[in-house]
């Protein structure tokens, strides 16, 4: 067994490190939390002239054959210095998945686009009707020569308000088992009967409910077979795994102790030297670091050419249920001045850590729920019969 | 980065591990109660080699690492094993780094006459090292006695001197200044020696401790799978389900961890000290928790002796009040911790 890093991996850690300090400016953070949207087109680009969008994919295909833990570093690099990275991430689930079921024509004309920085995309499964059970989507798409007509509405599209397309999860079948009558569309944003309306989140993000009136889009937009949505979405869910495990968690941690170094009790006395204070730090840096290393066998079960499903799903579980409780308890030895929010006078480390638990509690949610975790985990991993 | 086992790491395990199955059934395991020790288990370990397993091999033994031992703990803990192996293991290796010579004869005593040894976790108070974990059972006893070091030779005290306790373990208070006496270290030296000691210790508990809960958990989703109520297999619940995919995830983190830990220290890593706390208060957390959940999900049975995750859930707490305090634990991380800067490396 061996727990050192590779020298590669660290190597490209430095250089994205490098690179992240001299563009994920306050100024750019300051912009990221006032908008809410975790994308910022002068940091994507500048990504893309690095090679860095697509950097695992192989060379000829336009990436720079990063391996997997040399991704790793730069998602934790990237969680470290809060760069807004989620049209990087979801854009490149959707090209991921294009290279594998995607036909030739839709690669030559859509990869460039999005790995060269020019286009990024939103994902569009749920519904007001359909979360977990994504399969039950009713956003319609009917068939009409070479065209397809799509209606419904679509919620959570996160960042549709900035994406060139949607990668639009439809309904193509009603007749037959939920998940056999669904095909997969990347629909261009800019097709007419298209609607987009903000929703704003308690940590401040801002994601958005999309609408679909009469969209006509062509065949050639359809991704996959028809009927075959299910198989497709099956593709793109292995490419979501981009878990940092406590990497945001250890952030957090680092600015809490930060603030305890400074910070005095009402008798003066430094708040660093409290027992319960040290405590909580204790119990968090454990989380953290088990975090880590389950994320890590989770990249490890990948770079061997495994799909980590048991054990990614086992590291999200741990990292958002403890993420959550520390986020709480850190607040807890903060006392009042843990709910002051940044530009308050005394708001601790410029009201970051009330800032981040208030995300916290939406990673127990998205990307599937803590619930679909502990399923998955139950049924795959210790093989508990299905129930109810 | 690599998380397999190596070739002789699966080997060696695999030894251990059927000799346990064969050896050290649940059976077994109540007999032995409440001393916790049976001599026929400890002289079949012995003549395999495992309590000198971390021995260096020019003093007869195998040279194996933290790591090696963590891995062997591992199935140790999850037999409830009644023998004081980690804590031979433990105090052996402490004496080694500091006198080989007394090592090679220790080594010798406990191969040739079945003798076994402990480490005391706390410093003697007024000539006493008090709670030795393997105390009643063992000849040896290393541990720190003011400035110095020592290691005391002398009969174990059996059944008189046992601290009857809900884990059946061989604890018992020892005499600090008894017997014959080597001082092995003095000052900073002994302090050093005894922490670093104490730190194996931590790791290897730690590893026993995910040993016995993952066997918890499995005990759990075996009756999980065959017990029906309402016409359907308990498992089928989620809230079943789902409570049990929780201390399995939790037992899988606390093994990486130990495992982490146990390279570290044998790597010498600035952060070994850290890992070590870390993994014995994860392990003794997420053990207490498999056991326990496992014991609910057994319903009234779990409540039974006749039914072995009593067994576990007993041995679990008790482990895990070994040392002085959890909350004590936690300082002690504190301290090492912010010492440190605390900033998230990512990566190392
Ligand atoms: C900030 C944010 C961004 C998002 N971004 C996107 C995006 O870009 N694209 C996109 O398509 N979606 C996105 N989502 C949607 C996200 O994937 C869903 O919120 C998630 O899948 C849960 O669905 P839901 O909200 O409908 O909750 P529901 O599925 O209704 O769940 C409600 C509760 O019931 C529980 N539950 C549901 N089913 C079960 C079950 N079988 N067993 C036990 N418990 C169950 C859940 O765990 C949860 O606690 C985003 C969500 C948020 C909050």
């Amino acid at each position: 067994m061996d727990f050192n890093l590779s020298e590669r991996s660290e190597r490209f850690r430095g250089e994205v490190r490098e690179f992240l300090a001299e563009h994920v400016t306050d100024d750019l953070r300051d912009r990221v939390r006032e908008t809410g949207t975790i994308h910022d087109w002068g940091l994507h680009r500048a990504m893309a002239e690095k090679g860095w969008i697509a950097a695992a994919w192989p060379e000829e295909y336009g990436g720079q054959g990063r391996d997997d833990f040399e991704m790793a570093a730069f998602y934790e690099e990237a969680v470290i210095a809060e760069a807004p990275l989620d049209g990087l991430l979801i854009t490149m689930i959707i090209a991921n998945t294009l290279r594998h079921v995607g036909t030739e024509e839709q690669k030559r004309e859509l990869i460039p686009q999005m790995i060269g920085g020019d286009a990024i995309c939103a994902l569009g499964y749920s519904e007001p009707g359909s979360g977990s059970d994504v399969a039950s989507v009713r956003t319609r798409a009917v068939r009409d020569g070479d065209e397809w007509v799509i209606d419904g509405e679509k919620v959570f599209t996160t960042l549709a308000h900035e994406s060139q397309y949607v990668f639009l999860l439809t309904r193509t079948d009603t007749e037959v088992a939920k998940h056999k009558g669904l095909t997969m569309f990347l629909v261009p944003m800019d097709t007419p009967g298209i609607e987009t309306r903000p929703i704003h989140t308690l940590g401040g993000e801002r994601t958005n409910s999309t609408f679909y009136s009469g969209v006509r889009v062509d065949d050639r937009w359809r991704i996959g077979e028809v009927n075959g949505g299910w198989d497709v979405m099956g593709v793109a869910l292995t490419f979501e795994r981009t878990e940092t495990g406590g990497t945001e968690s250890a952030r957090v941690l680092h600015e809490f102790v930060e603030w305890a170094r400074e910070a005095t009790d009402d008798q003066d006395r430094p708040r660093i030297e409290d027992p319960s204070l040290r405590e909580t730090v204790a119990r968090i840096a454990i989380r953290n670091e088990v975090a880590r290393l389950m994320a890590l066998k989770a990249t490890w079960v990948a770079a061997a050419g495994g799909l980590p499903g048991v054990e990614g799903s086992m590291a999200r579980l741990f990292y958002a249920t403890r993420f959550q409780e520390s986020c709480s308890e850190i607040l807890d030895q903060m006392g009042p001045r843990g709910a002051l929010q940044h530009g308050a006078e005394g708001a601790p480390v410029h009201g970051r850590l009330e800032r981040a638990f208030r995300h916290s509690a939406v990673t127990t949610i998205y990307g599937g729920t803590s619930e679909i975790q502990r399923t998955i985990i139950a049924r795959r991993g210790l093989e508990l019969p299905s129930g109810r | 980065m690599d998380l397999r086992p190596s070739e002789q790491q699966r080997a060696v395990c695999d030894g251990v591990s059927d000799f346990l199955d064969k050896e050290v059934t649940p059976e077994r395991v109540r007999d032995a109660e409440p001393m916790g020790f049976d001599a026929g288990v400890w002289r079949g370990l012995a003549d395999m080699g495992v309590p000198t397993l971390g021995v260096s091999e020019e003093l007869g033994g195998m040279g194996a690492g933290l790591l090696d031992l963590a891995l062997v703990a591992e199935a140790i803990g999850a037999h409830l094993t009644p023998a004081p192996i980690l804590e031979t293991q433990v105090s052996l290796r402490a004496v080694e780094r500091v006198d080989a010579g007394l090592a090679g004869q220790m080594r010798a005593g406990v191969e040739d006459s079945s003798l076994s040894s402990s480490l005391a976790l706390r410093p003697a108070r007024q000539g006493v090292f008090e709670l030795v974990p393997g105390g009643a059972v063992s000849t040896y006893v290393v541990g720190l006695d003011g400035e110095e070091l020592v290691c005391i030779e002398a009969d174990p005290p059996g059944a008189t001197g046992l601290l009857s306790n809900f884990g059946d373990a061989p604890l018992a208070h020892r005499q600090s200044d008894g017997g014959s006496r080597t001082v092995l270290a003095r000052g900073q030296e002994a302090r050093g020696q005894f922490d670093a000691a104490l730190d194996e210790w931590r790791v290897l508990t730690a590893a026993a401790l995910v040993g016995l809960g993952s066997r918890a958990v499995d005990l759990g989703v075996e009756y999980a799978r065959s017990r029906e109520q309402f016409g359907v297999p308990i498992g089928s619940f989620q809230v079943v389900a789902h409570r049990l995919a929780d201390v399995a995830t939790e037992i899988e983190g606390a093994q990486l961890l130990v495992h982490e830990a146990a390279w570290a220290v044998d790597e010498g890593r600035a952060d070994a000290a850290e890992l070590a706390c870390m993994a014995y208060l994860f392990a003794c957390e997420s053990g207490q928790h498999a056991a326990a959940e496992s014991l609910h999900f057994h319903g009234g049975y779990g409540f039974t002796l006749e039914y072995d995750i009593q067994l576990f859930h007993r041995r679990a707490k008790a482990w895990s009040l070994a040392l002085d305090g959890r909350t004590g634990e936690f300082q002690n991380l504190a301290d090492r911790l912010l010492a440190g800067s605390l900033a998230p490396s990512g990566g190392n």
